[in-house]
């Protein structure tokens, strides 16, 4: 008897050999196949049904991110395809793991201008880690144990698996095919110990030395070995945007984000250092500000798994490519305990600066509208800083990243690298179905929202407990923001007229209120915070509130704007 | 930084549309590609794309990383002129009547240590292979025969050096991964 299955059966066995339990998709013509034998083993593979291929992409995202388990998408072809394009390049532009799976029409008919055909691996390359076209059944095992392996090896990212109809109508003996090795790619670098020591060497004789945390810090758990280590050596540590939640956030050791609305301590002294060792993160502009103008007195030991990340931006003087846990275990027996008293005091006037001139008027504002800081200050605080914390991107992900706290890893996913307005709603339902035992909470705006709000519908489908702060100023707040400050308050094409939230809440049965006024916020959070579902607080914010403190474009990292008329001076 | 011409050796699996993932990293960047050809090398299953292309080194020394990141690619090199020694090769399609009128034929195809590789009563082909300036050479001085055709082939090279890094590459693989050894 022969044991043969169809390549679309082949495909979901080979997804469960892979431990996938959850993927996010959306049936269509070319994938039909695959969802008709999905129907067979739905006790294995949970399927989400999203409302738009986007909010698929997205979804996995934040499941990816929130587990750093590879998150799977399927979809059909053609217009399906071209729909995952934003949640592909956010994801190898923040490196989350992918598989994304889209039907394409039958391999006879490639290249005749097909119904709903689209060139899938041509577009996708770009934003794309690997991607590949399977035109016959008994490739599929093979080709997913490949993608798995890509996918969340070395540095992670998003791969694309086009498979052609007939390949998933095609017969296969079933095998179950794994992957560990492929000739062309080492995905984790042997360590070179003449590194590791020159490192040590550097850091010991450092005066000045600062630790910058970065995302890889977090896809290769090394949050121990880092914390570790600045505690051994007595070495203030930053984060990156992706970076954050890799330092607990009352560490005293934890100087805060980098970047241009970063903190005011990290930014300031990172031009003050003499050593930085740079962990998992790749010197975004964001981050560097002015590059000529960048850490001028420091030497930089760059720790990476991507050696293309090495002297792309910032001129190192020693890169050690490897895993970054890996390097920092390596690195730890060769460090010496020290006491760095005055320079971790050198942080303080930087941190009392702004307290006073951004964080106490952001957090306690005396009357006047509701602003972000508050309200995200308030939501972190009601969930004993132990949720999730999502963000869209706008000013709600500026004030969502500086004021909610963190008490273990994983605990704050943005779109960082392609920064997508959208990604917030759809990444946190991912999040949740990831992780249901935590709390997952969304800070969005009011456009963003409004980009993949449709996602609502899958809230209602599956019951997903997220708890969305919508911080609504009826504005795109953040370019409102750029042209107050650098376009004489031409605010064009930012006002919003916005629906009623609460009522369209109430079409998808969420719970979900207004609040319009400041003594009904922490009443209204503590509601939120107590149910067990989903929950919306549509938060009527100050239009006028702008993120500080600010490195304008074209600034160095230490000429940080405190308020549109102020610069930060020691 | 001055631009000058570089050459950029892509050693990678050959899969389909290995090709395209590397040039699309030039388009990126708009930087125009002079000449392109790929080939078997000496290791089973592993192709050599070649390119040539006018940049800064900084700018090609990043476009070479990122070459190299891709999956498909082992290794990725970025060369200038005395680093490797390299031939181009150039097809030329005269009109025969024209070229048996001159009495100097025989001195031109000397002189260019150019080679006949068809005559018919209507055309003639010649063929030089040498570096950009030798075969431009002879396009100059075949121009008043009135050239039908002209082609020239993108460059191919091999490296000075002693030391074999893809070899190296490969051997390495070889040795960690023993059992999985060559396929993957
Ligand atoms: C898909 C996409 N389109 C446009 C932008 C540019 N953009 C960045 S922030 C922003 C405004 C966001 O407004 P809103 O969602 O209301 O957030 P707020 O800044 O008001 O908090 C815009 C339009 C973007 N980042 N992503
Ligand atoms: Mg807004």
């Amino acid at each position: 008897m022969s044991n043969k299955i169809n390549g679309a059966e082949a495909l979901i066995k080979s997804l469960i050999c892979e431990g996938v339990d959850t993927v996010f998709g959306y049936p269509g013509g070319a994938i039909i196949p695959v969802y008709d034998k999905l129907y067979d083993y739905t006790s294995q593979l949970k399927h989400i049904l999203v409302r738009h291929e986007q909010g698929a992409t997205h979804a996995a995202q934040g499941y990816a991110r929130a587990t750093g388990k590879t998150g799977v998408v399927i979809v059909t072809s053609g217009p399906a395809a071209t729909n995952v394009i934003t949640g592909l390049s956010d994801a190898l532009m923040d490196s989350t793991p992918l598989v994304v799976i889209t039907g394409q029409v039958a391999s006879s008919l490639l290249g005749s201008d097909a119904f709903q055909e689209t060139d899938v691996v041509g577009i996708v390359h770009p934003v794309t880690k690997w991607a590949v076209q399977i035109r016959r059944a008994e490739d599929i095992p093979a080709a997913v144990a490949r993608a798995f392996y890509i996918a969340n090896n070395g540095r992670p990212g998003p791969v694309v698996l086009d498979i052609a109809k007939d390949a998933q109508v095609g017969m296969v003996e079933w095998a179950h095919r794994t992957c560990d090795y492929i000739r062309s790619y080492i995905p984790v670098p042997e360590i070179n110990n003449a590194d590791i020591s020159e490192a040590a060497r550097m850091l010991n004789h450092a005066e000045r030395p600062m630790i910058l945390s970065g995302h890889g810090v977090m896809i290769s758990g090394a949050e121990n070995e880092l914390r570790m280590l600045a505690e051994k050596a007595d070495i203030p540590v930053a984060a990156t945007l992706l970076g954050l939640s890799t330092m607990p956030s009352d560490h005293p050791l934890y100087k805060g984000m980098l970047g241009m609305h970063g903190n005011i301590g990290p930014n300031y002294n990172t031009n003050r250092a003499d050593v930085i060792l740079a962990v998992g993160m790749r010197f975004d502009d964001r981050v560097t500000g002015r590059l000529d103008a960048y850490a001028p007195q420091a030497k930089i030991i760059h720790i990476d798994i991507d050696s293309s990340e090495f002297n792309k931006n910032v001129k190192a003087a020693l890169t050690i490519h490897a895993d970054a846990r890996q390097a920092l275990q390596a690195l730890l027996p060769g460090i010496n305990q020290t006491r760095r008293t005055a320079w971790l005091d050198s942080f303080i006037p930087c941190e009392k600066a702004e307290n006073e001139k951004v964080i106490v008027p952001e957090v306690h504002p005396q009357g006047g509208m509701m602003k972000m800081g508050e309200v995200v200050n308030l939501v972190s605080r009601a969930f004993g800083d132990k949720a999730i914390g999502v963000t869209d991107v706008g000013q709600n992900q500026m004030f969502g990243s500086r004021y909610f706290r963190f008490t273990e890893p994983r605990s704050m996913l943005t779109s960082g690298g392609l920064g997508t307005m959208g990604f917030g709603l759809p990444a946190a339902i991912g999040a949740k179905m990831g992780c249901p035992e935590r709390e997952v909470v969304l800070f969005v705006g009011d456009g963003g929202f409004q980009m993949t709000i449709q996602e609502l519908g899958t809230i209602l489908e599956y019951g997903t407990a997220v708890k969305i702060v919508l911080l609504n100023n009826n504005f795109l707040g953040n370019v409102r923001q750029w042209q107050q400050l650098f376009y004489d308050g031409r605010f064009s094409q930012t006002p919003m007229v916005n629906p009623d939230f609460v009522a369209i809440c109430a079409a998808y049965g969420i719970d979900a209120e207004n609040v319009t006024d400041r003594s009904q916020l922490s009443d209204a959070i503590a509601r939120m915070v107590k149910s067990d579902k989903a929950y919306l607080l549509n938060v009527n914010i100050d239009p006028t509130d702008m993120i500080f403190p600010m490195i304008p474009l074209g600034a160095a990292v230490d000429e940080m704007m405190i308020n549109a008329n102020e610069m930060f001076k020691l | 930084m001055e631009k000058q011409l570089f050459t950029i050796s892509v050693f990678s699996e050959n899969n389909v549309g290995v090709l395209n993932q590397v040039t699309i990293i030039f388009t990126r960047r708009c930087i125009n590609l002079e000449s392109i050809s790929a080939s078997p090398t000496s290791i089973p299953g592993v192709h050599k794309l070649t390119f040539t292309a006018y940049g800064d080194r900084r700018q090609m020394e990043k476009v070479v990383q990122q070459i190299e990141k891709r999956i498909d690619v082992m290794k990725a090199f970025l060369h200038t002129d005395d680093e490797i020694v390299y031939q181009e090769v150039a097809l030329y399609k005269v009109p025969t009547d024209k070229l048996l009128i001159e009495s100097n034929l025989e001195n031109i195809i000397r002189h260019h240590g150019a080679r006949i590789l068809d005559i018919t009563p209507e055309y003639t082909i010649l063929e030089k292979t040498g570096h950009n300036d030798e075969t431009e050479a002879l396009f100059e001085e075949l121009k008043r025969y009135d050239i039908r055709q002209f082609v020239r082939s993108g460059r191919v090279t091999v490296t000075k050096s002693p030391i074999e890094h893809v070899s190296n590459y490969i051997e390495q693989q070889a040795r960690l991964h023993p059992d999985r050894f060559p396929a993957e």
